[in-house]
């Protein structure tokens, strides 16, 4: 019996500790929006942390997408001609990236990149006592640290998803044009007739956007909840990678759902 | 001993206790800094002089008594007030606690970019005239992690008093300072605080450099205040604990072998138990 209620309170303090860790998530993302304000006053803030976050993820993100580009032209190509319209694996091609691997790759990408090095860079100035050095001199440390990382994020991500779809689109035209021997005509005016702006591209955007809100919140959080040691930064990193492409494959099916659906 | 106008006295604890949670670190403190003056708080390690410095802050909140910096209660503060009192004190932190992100220029005109609206040429000379206090003019460029451990405390001094604040606040700041840094950091205190008729208030246990700088000087130890006034009162104290710590004397009332508990001796009879 003792097992047992010891099994129950141990089930209730974890499912009350996960609750009371999703409200100060929720919490922590409110305050981010309503300080946001200054980050528009501050540009500049932004920016450097586009460049940071967006520009060092740029290589790995076109790479990936250069090589799922291949993948996607040689499995189109091997299906497609069994039904003998290889002429549509630009519309393949296409769709696939802009809908979902466009989003999709790029935010998990994004996550084992960005995420982490936000959470770690965050643990290690909690750790360091920079950012109770900045509250200490009446500086917000959500508004100063936290705000112009969030919105870098966001913005940086669905430009990446645009840069991973293209570069995948230039892969898939290698394979299949230039590799394969597929009509070039046909490749790109399939491409251009098939994806609809509102339906595909837009979508695809909305996505990656929603991806870059959730991502960047949950490296932010992670990192912001971190324990003031190594083990605790360490923690906290390998939480960000976990909880982010969960939630991202989690909210990508959510929202083909009703997008698509 | 003369009055003193009340508005000269800027950072002020009234019978204040102090802890974290339940454990209080701290009880029947009293002490006062005033406009001008240099004031040391010392006691051994883990005697709860940085615990004094966040209650000064604003960080922690007096569990008994009355903190006041500048005629005013921290502990009844709006966040926004808070913030507005923080802006006139100065702090620098046990560990320098500089912005990795930022270069030494960049750290040390953090303060003025954040809260003043002055022109890049004005923040260039304010900035570059606090280096060249701290000795550290031609460091600007460097990253914070190109530079050393005594450099870094430099920096951050640097960065406490570039907004010429009316209280400046100083955790340990002698500590892993060479012999030369320490001497021109100790007379640094000292004359900033005359040129800026500010209060300077020095967590400190170096007994040295801190007597030949201050005005007053506050012992604390066995979680209260043991003694206070100026060096050469306390130089000629008779009292046990006073004695042992300006001396650094092994033997006295000051332990240093941490007190034996009945946890450890349950977890050192665990230990006995294992194969």
């Amino acid at each position: 019996m003792t097992t047992i209620g010891k099994a129950i309170a141990t089930l209730g303090a974890r499912v009350r500790g996960q609750i009371s860790g999703l409200g100060a998530f929720v919490r922590l993302a409110a305050s981010i929006l309503r300080r946001s304000g200054a980050a528009l006053s501050r540009p500049g803030l932004v920016s450097q942390q586009i460049h940071f976050i967006g520009n060092y993820s740029l290589l790995i993100i076109a790479v990936s997408g250069l090589f799922v580009g291949f993948v996607l032209g040689l499995q189109g190509f091997y299906t497609l001609s069994r039904y003998g319209s290889e002429e549509a694996l630009g519309l393949l091609v296409a769709l696939s990236l802009t809908r979902e691997l466009g989003p999709v790759v790029t935010a998990l990408l994004f996550a084992g990149r960005a995420g982490t090095s936000l959470t770690a860079e965050i643990g290690l100035m909690k750790a360091g006592e920079q950012l109770a050095a900045m509250e200490v001199m009446a500086v917000d440390p959500i508004r100063r640290v936290l705000v112009p990382r969030f919105w870098g994020g966001v913005i940086a991500m669905p430009v990446l998803a645009a840069v991973f779809s293209m570069v995948g689109v230039i892969g898939g035209w290698v394979v299949g044009v230039q590799l394969i021997g597929i009509d070039a005509g046909s490749f790109w005016s399939q491409m251009q007739e098939g994806v609809d702006v509102i339906n595909d591209v837009l979508n695809g955007f909305i996505k990656s956007v929603v991806f870059g809100i959730a991502v960047t919140l949950v490296a932010l959080y992670a990192g912001w909840t971190a324990r003031a040691t190594p083990e605790g930064v360490s923690r906290a990193t390998t939480q960000t990678v976990v909880y982010s492409s969960l939630l991202v494959l989690g909210l990508d099916f959510v929202m083909t759902a009703l997008m698509f659906g | 001993m003369t009055s003193v106008p009340p508005t000269d006295i800027i950072l002020q604890f009234a019978d204040v206790a102090l802890g974290y949670g339940d454990f209080t670190v701290l009880s029947g403190i009293s002490l006062e800094a005033r406009k001008g003056q240099v004031v040391a708080l010392m006691g051994g390690s883990g005697s709860g002089k940085t615990t004094l410095l966040r209650a000064a802050t604003g960080q922690i909140i007096a569990q008994k008594g009355r903190v006041s910096a500048f005629g005013q209660d921290i502990a009844g503060q709006s966040a926004e007030s808070l913030r507005q009192l923080r802006q006139r004190m100065g702090v620098l932190f046990q560990q320098g606690a500089l912005f990795t992100d930022l270069n030494v220029f960049e750290n040390v005109a953090f303060p003025l970019r954040e809260h003043t609206r002055i022109s890049e040429s004005q923040i260039q000379e304010r900035v570059l005239d606090k280096l060249d206090a701290v000795g550290l003019r031609a460091a600007a460029h460097l990253r914070i992690s190109e530079i050393s451990g005594g450099m870094a405390r430099r920096v951050a001094l640097a960065r406490a008093i570039v907004l010429e604040p009316e209280l400046i606040l100083y955790d340990e700041p002698f500590a892993g300072l060479d012999p030369i840094s320490l001497g021109i950091t100790a007379q640094l205190i000292r004359d900033l605080t005359d040129k800026l008729n500010c209060a300077s208030v020095l967590i400190t246990h170096d007994v040295h450099e801190s007597f030949a700088i201050a005005d007053q000087v506050y012992v604390v130890g066995q979680g209260k205040l043991i003694a206070e006034g100026s060096p050469s009162q306390l130089s000629t104290s008779t009292d046990s604990y006073v004695k042992q710590f300006l001396n650094g004397e092994p033997d006295g009332p000051i332990a240093f072998h941490y007190p034996n508990s009945p946890a450890f001796e349950k977890w050192l009879a665990q230990r006995g138990r294992r194969p």
